[in-house]
């Protein structure tokens, strides 16, 4: 097989694989944020569920999750699914995941927050929603982003369980790559890429700390 | 005028009584300190008072028009809309100042007027420096809380608070989370408020402060009002608990 080609199939899944992680942060930072305001509901049946919903996302696989979201229209339906749904499947499965994880960094987040300053602002005459926006929400981003990266890092990774129902993304493609060609270098690019797509989102991710620490 | 009135205030917390059938009321321009023991009840009645707490029963008015009223031994307290528009009377300057830390010092002072009040930023911000000067931080304008020490973040947010223009300014033992040397600065602001005709309420255990700047004193123990007068008379009241409380800081 020849290296052009080898490449070219690389770049794809490459891109497949930003793809997901992009749309998984894209729809899973704020999901989270409202499972997070659903977790501490003061109603007790929303808050419950949420809780559930949480443990759940938490405690099982994400692979079984994927699959789940992939086959269980069918098995659950009846419906047919169609290779165009695969995709689609991977992101529902990513979000809803993810979501779960960033709800918990955010309810931990706006729980350590001190009483003084939603005090301080209620005397202020600010509404709850302006308290939230411009007093409480810019001080947890800054006290939840190590927390933050940490899962970023571990979804850079985690984009490889696509594999499971066959999306083409840089993992899946190296595996088909390397047993065809009967070489382990697409393996070997496979590591480069993600160690430096890691490393590229832990430097950004540095940067935005930096910004935020204008104050203490 | 009087601008607060409250009476028959009654507070528990899981059945703990906290405030028991407290009265009291502020006139326009009067200087009211609050002293007693710790744990007496002197925040919860301020904390009443600004609408932190909800109290178990009594009523309150500011500026005669009524925030709560006692209905079968229950406070019941008027409308959202009406409880915001009286909010607007009063600030509160915290014992830990609970500045924004996110915020500069000016946009400490300026961020409620514009955002809350919805006053023109150009105004404000002349208002704000000009409140910075007169606590002696104009130089402070840019800076971030972190940056200060503990009496003058205190002033920044006695500057806050003075930024809202409210009609009455409560202050919960404001110097108590400051080293020693640094409370006389704050005890000094408060006095240019005193001599502006600036009404206020002011918990502390600062007996001198208190007996030489209020004109009102009302000495607090186990939630009820255990003895009140004019601040001349607090050293030669006949009051024993009190004597022997304030034999405490002799
Ligand atoms: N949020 C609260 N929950 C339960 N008990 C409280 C609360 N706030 C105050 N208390 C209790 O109420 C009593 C009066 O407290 P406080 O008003 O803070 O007194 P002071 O300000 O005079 O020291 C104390 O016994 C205190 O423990
Ligand atoms: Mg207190």
């Amino acid at each position: 097989m020849d290296y052009g080609m080898m490449l070219s199939k690389l770049g794809g899944g490459m891109v497949t694989t930003v793809v997901i992680f992009g749309l998984t942060l894209l729809f899973s930072l704020p999901l989270g944020m409202i499972v997070a305001f659903g977790r501490m509901s003061k109603g007790p049946l929303v808050r419950n569920l949420t809780k559930i919903y949480i443990s759940i996302m938490r405690g099982t696989p994400l692979m079984l999750q994927i699959m789940m979201v992939y086959y269980g229209p069918y098995y659950l339906f009846r419906i047919q699914i169609s290779s165009s749904y695969r995709f689609a499947a991977v992101i529902i499965a990513f979000a809803i995941n993810y979501a779960a994880y960033f709800a918990e960094i955010y309810r931990g987040g706006i729980e350590s927050m001190p009483r003084g300053q939603y005090e301080a602002a209620k005397l202020l005459g600010y509404t709850k929603g302006q308290t939230f926006l411009r007093i409480i929400l810019p001080q947890v981003i800054k006290r939840i982003l190590p927390s933050v990266t940490n899962e970023i890092i571990t979804l850079v990774k985690d984009t490889s369980l696509a594999m499971v129902i066959a999306v083409m993304e840089m993992f899946t493609i190296s595996k088909a790559l390397a047993s065809s060609s009967t070489s382990a270098i697409p393996y070997v690019a496979a590591g480069i890429f993600y160690y430096i797509f890691n490393y590229l989102v832990a430097w950004t991710m540095e940067k935005i700390e930096e910004k935020l620490n204008y104050y203490r | 005028m009087k601008l607060l009135e409250m009476k028959h205030i009654r507070k528990n917390f899981d059945g703990l009584e906290v405030l028991k059938d407290i009265s009291l009321t502020v006139e326009q321009g009067q200087v009211l300190a609050i002293i007693g023991p710790s744990g007496s009840g002197k925040s919860t009645l301020l904390r009443c008072a600004a609408m932190l707490e909800t109290m178990d029963d009594g009523e309150m008015y500011y500026l005669g028009e009524q925030a709560v009223a006692s209905v079968d031994g229950r406070s019941v307290y008027a409308k959202p809309s009406e409880l915001r528009r009286m909010q607007g009377y009063y600030g509160l300057v915290f014992q830990n100042f609970n500045l924004f830390p996110h915020f500069s010092v000016l946009k400490n002072i300026m961020d409620a007027p514009i955002h809350v009040q919805k006053r023109e930023k150009k105004e404000v911000e002349s208002q704000a420096r000009a409140l910075l000067e007169k606590m002696g931080l104009g130089d402070k304008a840019d800076a971030y809380p972190y940056q200060l020490s503990g009496g003058q973040q205190q002033r920044v947010s006695i500057a806050r608070a003075l930024a809202m223009n409210p009609k009455i300014l409560f202050f919960d033992e404001p110097t108590s989370a400051l080293d020693p040397e640094l409370t006389g600065e704050i005890l000094k602001v408060i006095r240019d408020l005193a001599a502006e005709h600036m009404t206020m309420v002011i918990v502390t255990h600062e007996m001198n402060f208190a007996r030489n700047v209020a004109d009102h004193i009302i000495f607090m123990e186990h939630g009820v009002i255990a003895w009140q007068g004019a601040s001349e008379e607090l050293y030669t009241s006949n009051n024993r608990r009190m004597q022997e409380f304030l034999g405490k800081f002799e």
